[in-house]
């Protein structure tokens, strides 16, 4: 009688484990081949609705699409689900992605070869050579980039500016040291910031060309070089970094990054140093380019161009899977999507053939300006987002910066430190 | 006799332990205020006013769309079937892990065999571990048993990472049975089912109370192993909630965060405001006790 | 009889053994499997998954290095130090409190008890609003005209690690006053009146009678307590993401960002090494004693 009831309790543990194995999900059965499964962080606002563009598109050419949000600033969360899905053997068919960390999953043979869809639809030739740097490994096309993002903008509340009698765009560095004390004069805020390490890194992206050039960014944060590292000339930088954080309000310590451009949005504070996504935030609440607020390059990097590009990049997945996989990519990378997808995230498109009417006067000049570093090879990976190193130095980067910026070190404790950290990092 | 009637303090004494009781519940109540207050509120109230303010214009609005519009991916889905998601995955890893932690409890605390003592300490270490470590590994596992993504996955997961505390629940819970009654019904000729559905089983009920609100509140709260080894289909609520939260771009939509917050919420505070005096009663019959 | 008795007895040994076999199986894979398995990989190269290149103890190096682990461990220091002794404090000062006057026990107990019931990412931004200078407390106490009051820890360096040990304490002060009020009830009641009838005044009463009867107590309370400050991960993403700057990191959000968001798996392993050795040597000497007082 005790053994029987032993025996129906493994029984019954034995049976409701099957009842939930057999709705087991069908990402590794081979029934659903039209099903394409997408794991990104875009789980909101305008993202959000920019993707759904790309959802209800596949929909029409017969694909499904099965959405796997994980929020977390910068794909944070993500990428650790990834690293499960991946080590599990169950990977999503595409993941959104940024910079090198596609170059890392590539390196571990994770990655579908997409050259049959790349050469039939000519992508080579449409797509700006620093971004096919992370879109292709050894020859293979391993992702389809869907923007591209810059990185070195400044954003101003144009009353402010008039009222005060700034002129815009500011073009040098010291007239913008200026400009922020008039507006402290006023009595305003005068940078709008958010004190959390990639926000300060992003500034830290324009400040290091403003500080050196183009060659010297180039040196030292794509090339890693040691001595650019710890030249004078990153010394520089770093006292323009301490120079811009008086310029800040007591209180901007883990500030989002949308908060702050309220702040210019609502006339609190005059300038944000943020990249172009910053767009959407403006437009959202009324505001019009030009009239409300303008955007123009931080002062000293003009005609460089400091980018990221979010790309979906396809995983290894089963045979069946294939041909959807290959219609997703396909579909990023049209034309229309291109532009139905930027207009709304205030990206520029990731190929150049596209035409630029449907976009506003800042995305017209960004389009441009993107063109024109692509031809004159100042176009470079943002070290702030990913593009610039590995994940390993960029946060090694962010260490220091942020630290910095919080007045943990002084400026020349700052570039010892940087160079110890880019060298520990790698 | 109770301490206080023992000690039979003054009326001034009694005020004073009120009074500072009545301002630690301020202390305790505070952010529970201000989510269920917020939640209420339109966003122009929110940005321009006091954080402690009622609603002026209170409306349920934010609760609807945290529940089933809000954005929480590509599509609008609000909260709703990850809530579902998540009891599916809760209810059976709680029920799986408490009545494994009985079984290995009344073993432990009632049968003498070499090592036992070991046994026991390496059970309770496994407490400890902190999840991200085991991860990979685990993710592994699942992936070679072709659990991975699915609701099982999950109760698996949720069921091994759980026996620690449920076992050390019931082990100490059975501790305190004295050992004379098992022997006694050993002596009479009960087996090891018998003993166990005859005489633990009966005294059971606070212990059993305590180990499923404790293994529901974790269970149900947890981010990690619901994001790393769900998927779209299985996904728990706290990824949602995440997802609704943590979003970097667009307004904050403060209100529908909190009211998507507490409606996440409302099953374990139910069961901690429903069955509070039982987990009490369940620690102070000496399950918890040491 | 007696053969007859013994026979069962050995079967039972038997059932009982593989009633436990189960559980032991499973921890010893899921558990220990994995730990071992985490400290292979702190000798490789793993990067962004596990790799096996043999490194040595290059990791270990490359960890203490690093002026941001060094941050994490004294802010662990700091964080348990704080948290352990706060919250079993306030534990047991609620308890006593709720003892003494029982009709309040019914509405006190689940206003203490809730937090627990409820996870960080819930009631993280009630926090961070909460004690945000701009629109929390300190605006608050400005606009009921306490103009100088301040509180702007959460947003400085040196003192947002206390911030997250107020969250922490909240969190978890009502379960720990659950267990000291079960083990206050425990207490025979002729120890107390005895004492009483002594001539013991209130406060030599609790400080020499009450609290040492509650010694088993202070054991669970200290484990429970240990292994939630070892874990809070979720409190610290929640509350400051670990700023400002690096400020607030702890080797639970160290562990995490090394091994899932840098890309450099084997330094994550080797801190996650260090901690559980750090770990051990302060938990085991305090289990082995309880069970073997268990035994006694």
């Amino acid at each position: 009688m005790k053994k029987s009831l032993l025996i129906s309790l493994v029984l019954v543990l034995a049976a409701s484990f099957s009842i939930y194995a057999g709705g087991q999900s069908a990402t590794t059965e081979v029934e659903q081949n039209n099903n394409v499964e997408v794991l990104h962080w875009w789980t909101s606002g305008g993202e959000a609705a920019a993707l759904n563009v790309l959802k209800e598109d596949l929909e029409t050419k017969g694909i499904e699409w099965t959405d796997s949000p994980v929020a977390g600033g910068g794909g944070t969360e993500a990428m650790t689900v990834l690293r499960s899905r991946a080590t599990a053997g169950n990977p999503p068919v595409a993941v959104q992605m940024l910079g090198f960390d596609i170059l890392d999953w590539a390196e571990l043979g994770f990655l579908a070869d997409l050259n049959e869809v790349a050469e039939a639809e000519g992508w080579d030739a449409v797509v700006p050579d620093a971004l096919k740097k992370f879109s292709k490994y050894n020859g293979v096309w391993i992702a389809a980039p869907v923007n591209v993002h810059s990185t070195n903008w400044v954003w101003a509340n144009k009353k402010i500016c008039d009222e005060l009698g700034i002129a815009t765009p500011i073009t040098s560095w010291d007239a913008y040291i200026e400009a922020l004390d008039k507006v402290q004069a006023s009595g305003r805020i005068a940078l709008a910031h958010g004190g959390q390490a990639w926000q300060d890194a992003t500034i830290f992206d324009g400040v290091v060309i403003a500080a050196g050039g183009p060659d010297f960014y180039k040196k030292s944060m794509i090339d890693l070089d040691p001595a650019a590292l710890g030249s004078d000339t990153m010394l520089k930088a770093f006292e323009m970094m301490a120079q811009l954080s008086s310029y800040l309000d007591p209180n901007f310590s883990g500030r989002d990054w949308n908060l702050a451009s309220a702040m210019v949005i609502e006339g609190q504070a005059a300038f944000q140093m943020m990249g172009d996504w910053a767009k959407g935030e403006f437009l959202n609440a009324g505001q019009v380019p030009g009239e409300d607020f303008v955007a123009f390059r931080t002062p000293g990097t003009q005609g460089t161009v400091t980018f990221n590009a979010d790309q979906f990049v396809m995983f290894k997945v089963d045979e069946s899977l294939k041909a959807a996989q290959n219609t997703l990519a396909s579909a990023i990378l049209s034309p229309s999507f291109q532009v139905a997808f930027n207009t709304v995230k205030g990206s520029v498109p990731a190929r150049t053939d596209v035409s630029d009417s449907e976009f506003t006067i800042i995305g017209k000049n960004g389009m441009k300006e993107l063109a024109e570093a692509n031809a004159k090879g100042t176009l470079f990976g943002s070290m702030a987002h990913g593009h610039g190193a590995p994940a390993s130095v960029k946060n090694a980067v962010y260490d220091v910066v942020t630290a910095h910026l919080n007045g943990q070190y002084d400026s020349a404790t700052a570039v010892a430190e940087l160079v110890k950290a880019v060298a520990a990092a790698q | 006799m109770t301490i206080k009637e023992t000690l039979k303090p003054n009326k001034a004494f009694e005020i004073a332990i009120v009074v500072l009781m009545i301002l630690f519940a301020v202390f305790f109540l505070i952010p529970l205020y201000l989510m269920i207050v917020n939640a209420f509120k339109p966003l122009s109230e929110i940005r321009g006013g006091n954080m402690l303010a009622l609603p002026i214009k209170a409306s349920f609005d934010h609760w609807k769309t945290a529940w089933a519009t809000a954005q929480i991916g590509v599509q609008a889905t609000g909260l709703r079937p990850y809530f579902f998601n998540s009891i599916k995955m809760v209810i059976p890893s709680v029920l799986i892990s408490t009545v494994m932690g009985s079984f290995s409890g009344f073993v432990l605390a009632k049968w003498r065999f070499k090592g036992d003592e070991l046994l026991f300490g390496l059970i309770l270490f496994g407490c400890f571990i902190p999840f991200q470590i085991v991860l990979i590994p685990t993710a592994k596992v699942l992936g070679i048993l072709n659990l991975a993504g699915s609701t099982t996955g999950l109760i698996l997961v949720h069921s091994v990472y759980g026996l620690g505390f449920t076992t050390l629940f019931f082990r100490n819970a059975y501790k305190t049975i004295p050992s004379e009654m098992v022997q006694a019904a050993q002596i009479d000729g009960s087996d090891f089912m018998g003993i166990f559905t005859r005489i633990i089983l009966p005294l059971s009920a606070p212990v059993f109370v305590v180990s499923i609100i404790w293994q529901t509140t974790n269970i149900w709260n947890d981010f990690l192993f619901g994001a790393s080894f769900g998927d779209a289909t299985s996904q728990p609520m706290t990824v949602a909630l995440n997802n609704l939260v943590s979003s970097s771009t667009g307004v904050k939509e403060y209100n529908v965060h909190f009211a998507g917050a507490l409606l996440a919420a409302i099953p374990t505070l139910t069961i901690y405001f429903v069955s509070g005096r039982y987990f009490v009663r369940g620690l102070t019959s000496g399950s918890v006790k040491g | 009889m007696r053969v007859k008795t013994k026979r069962r007895l050995r079967k039972d040994d038997l059932v009982a053994r593989s009633v436990l076999l189960p559980t032991v199986l499973l921890t010893m894979i899921f558990v220990y499997g994995f730990i071992a398995f985490t400290i292979y990989i702190s000798f490789t190269n793993s990067k962004i998954l596990p790799t096996f290149g043999w490194v040595g103890l290059q990791n270990y190096i490359k960890l203490f290095k690093l002026n941001h682990w060094h941050t994490a461990l004294k802010n662990m220091a700091i964080f348990a130090t704080l948290y352990i002794g706060i919250s079993t404090i306030l534990g047991l000062l609620l308890a006593i409190m709720i003892d003494l006057n029982k009709f309040s026990e019914r509405v006190f107990r689940p206003v203490y008890l809730y937090p627990m019931a409820i996870s960080f990412i819930v009631t993280g931004t009630a926090w961070k609003w909460f004690l945000d200078p701009g629109i929390g407390i300190e605006q608050i106490m400005h606009a009921w005209g306490f103009a100088s009051f301040h509180f702007d820890w959460i947003k400085n360096s040196d003192f947002a690690i206390y911030t997250i040990v107020i969250a922490a304490v909240w969190q978890v002060s009502g379960y720990i006053m659950v267990i000291f009020l079960a083990g206050l009830r425990a207490i025979p009641h002729e120890t107390i009146e005895s004492a009483v009838v002594d001539g013991a005044s209130v406060f030599t009463l609790y400080r020499k009678i009450i609290i040492p009867q509650l010694s088993a107590s202070f054991l669970s309370v200290f484990v429970i307590l240990g292994h939630m400050a070892i874990k809070s991960y979720d409190l610290v993403v929640a509350l400051t993401s670990g700023g400002p700057g690096r400020a607030t990191e702890l080797p639970s959000t160290f562990m995490y960002s090394y091994t899932f968001t840098r890309n450099q798996m084997g330094v994550g392993a080797a801190s996650a090494v260090f901690m559980l050795i750090v770990f051990g040597i302060i938990i085991i000497p305090y289990l082995k004693h309880q069970i073997k007082e268990d035994i006694s």
